[in-house]
């Protein structure tokens, strides 16, 4: 029974969402909160992990959001709206990032070929999920850094995919790429989250940015 | 097949995606077993994603719902009414609002439910950001495909709904509610939706 309650459930909400779409589309513009409340936190954490800034994500956000209303005639029901929605998020951000050149950071890591091969080099082990620290904003703060030194194409694969959980497809299909392409940035970006976090969450964090520099001969 | 550790790098983040034959699967898992570093990198990759999959990432700025809100607000078109049929509804429910708090103050603590045959929102968490329409009768959880009221939607908490006599949404507050209120306290708001009436059902 509260299987069936479930799926029940989310039949609903997903009717409750094209229903929504058709009543906004009718007139009823105000429904439009409703229909965007959910993923407000999804726009804003995509636009932040693209622009690496509150404030430009904040704008970017909001510009989204009202893109989304003023051309929500155009969103075609074979898409999901949470997937149309991160794509004009993309989008916005990567045309703030044209408009104020924002290459203040260099990416740190992005020194290989994206065709090349990709070689690990920490090999330490880091086998207990300590999902807990989390809670500690620092480790927040770490974990922001890392993504943040990536270069933009392996960040957004990443935001996408693993942060946002688009399929293969739908994220290539939001940054205009081929799903070839997503899998190895995919794979890049991967591993080079876990080469600049691997010191620091296997064992302790220093001060420093341990991930800097390659500590490892390999 | 054997695969050396190059090949397993190349490919683990597509074993971690599924996105491998079940050949090269079986050939991995058979070297991740034998291999101290390859499983090391396995784990540790899994760790990241497990880390960045956490919704508490990327925490939106205080107040980022409310400015969203206002933006769209300022940029939705009026199209049912103009600028002054909405300063006209806000003071009437200004004045319906005051009206159901001095009654309620007055008569007792219990509030006056817009619908007579509502049930009042016990078993609510009190602090629950709600949606409330001026003139609908119900309160919602954001998102709710039951919110049918033309007029201006606000977001208040659960208690302050109550308070001012809307009873909650028997369909998305129905886990909040018991059995007995669930069936009960239908006050037509709901159904009219699927009956395909096309106007709420007025008392």
């Amino acid at each position: 029974m509260p299987e069936e309650a479930t799926s029940l459930e989310d039949r609903a909400d997903k009717l409750n969402e094209e229903m929504l779409i058709r009543r906004i589309r009718d007139g009823e513009h105000e429904l439009f909160y409703d229909l965007i409340r959910p993923y407000e936190r999804r726009v804003y954490s995509t636009a932040f992990a693209i622009l690496r800034n509150e404030a430009d994500a904040e704008d970017v956000a909001q510009e989204a959001v009202l893109k989304a209303f003023k051309h929500i005639r155009q969103f075609r029901a074979e898409a999901r709206f949470s997937t149309w929605l991160i794509s004009i998020t993309v989008n916005e951000a990567r045309m703030r990032r044209r408009k104020e050149h924002v290459e203040i950071m260099q990416p740190i890591v992005d020194h290989q070929d994206e065709e090349g091969n990709y070689t690990p080099r920490d090999f330490a082990d880091w086998r207990e999920i300590p999902s807990e620290t989390l809670e500690r904003s620092e480790v927040r703060q770490k974990l922001a850094e890392a993504l943040a030194s990536l270069g933009q194409k392996y960040r957004e694969v990443f935001v996408l995919r693993d942060m946002q959980h688009l399929s293969i497809e739908e994220t290539a299909k939001a940054l205009g790429v081929s799903t070839a392409s997503v899998k190895t940035r995919l794979l890049r970006a991967r591993l080079m989250l876990r080469d600049l976090l691997a010191p620091g969450l296997g064992g302790n964090w220093s001060s420093r940015l341990s991930f800097a520099k390659g500590t490892k001969p390999w | 097949m054997v695969v050396n550790c190059e090949e397993v790098w190349r490919e683990i983040s597509n074993y971690l995606d599924d996105e491998i034959s079940p050949d090269l699967r079986a050939a991995m898992e058979e070297h991740f077993r034998g291999c101290h570093k390859c499983s090391a990198v396995l784990d540790g990759t899994r760790n990241v994603i497990g880390l960045y999959e956490d919704d508490r990432m990327f925490e939106p700025p205080q107040g980022f719902s409310q400015r969203l809100h206002q933006r769209l607000e300022q940029n939705m078109p009026r199209n049912r009414r103009g600028f002054l049929g909405w300063m006209v509804a806000a003071a009437a429910a200004v004045l319906v609002a005051g009206g159901f708090e001095l009654a309620s103050s007055a008569a007792s603590r219990q509030p006056e439910l817009r619908s007579e045959h509502a049930q009042p929102g016990v078993g609510v968490p009190a602090g629950l950001m709600v949606v409330v329409a001026e003139d609908g009768k119900t309160f919602h959880v954001a998102g709710c495909g039951f919110i049918h009221d033309k007029a201006k939607l606000r977001s208040i908490t659960a208690s302050e709904a109550s308070r001012e006599g809307y009873a909650p949404c028997v369909r998305c507050m129905k886990k909040y509610l018991n059995e007995s209120a669930r069936y009960d306290s239908h006050d037509g708001d709901d159904v009219w939706e699927f009956a395909g009436s096309g106007e709420p059902i007025s008392k």
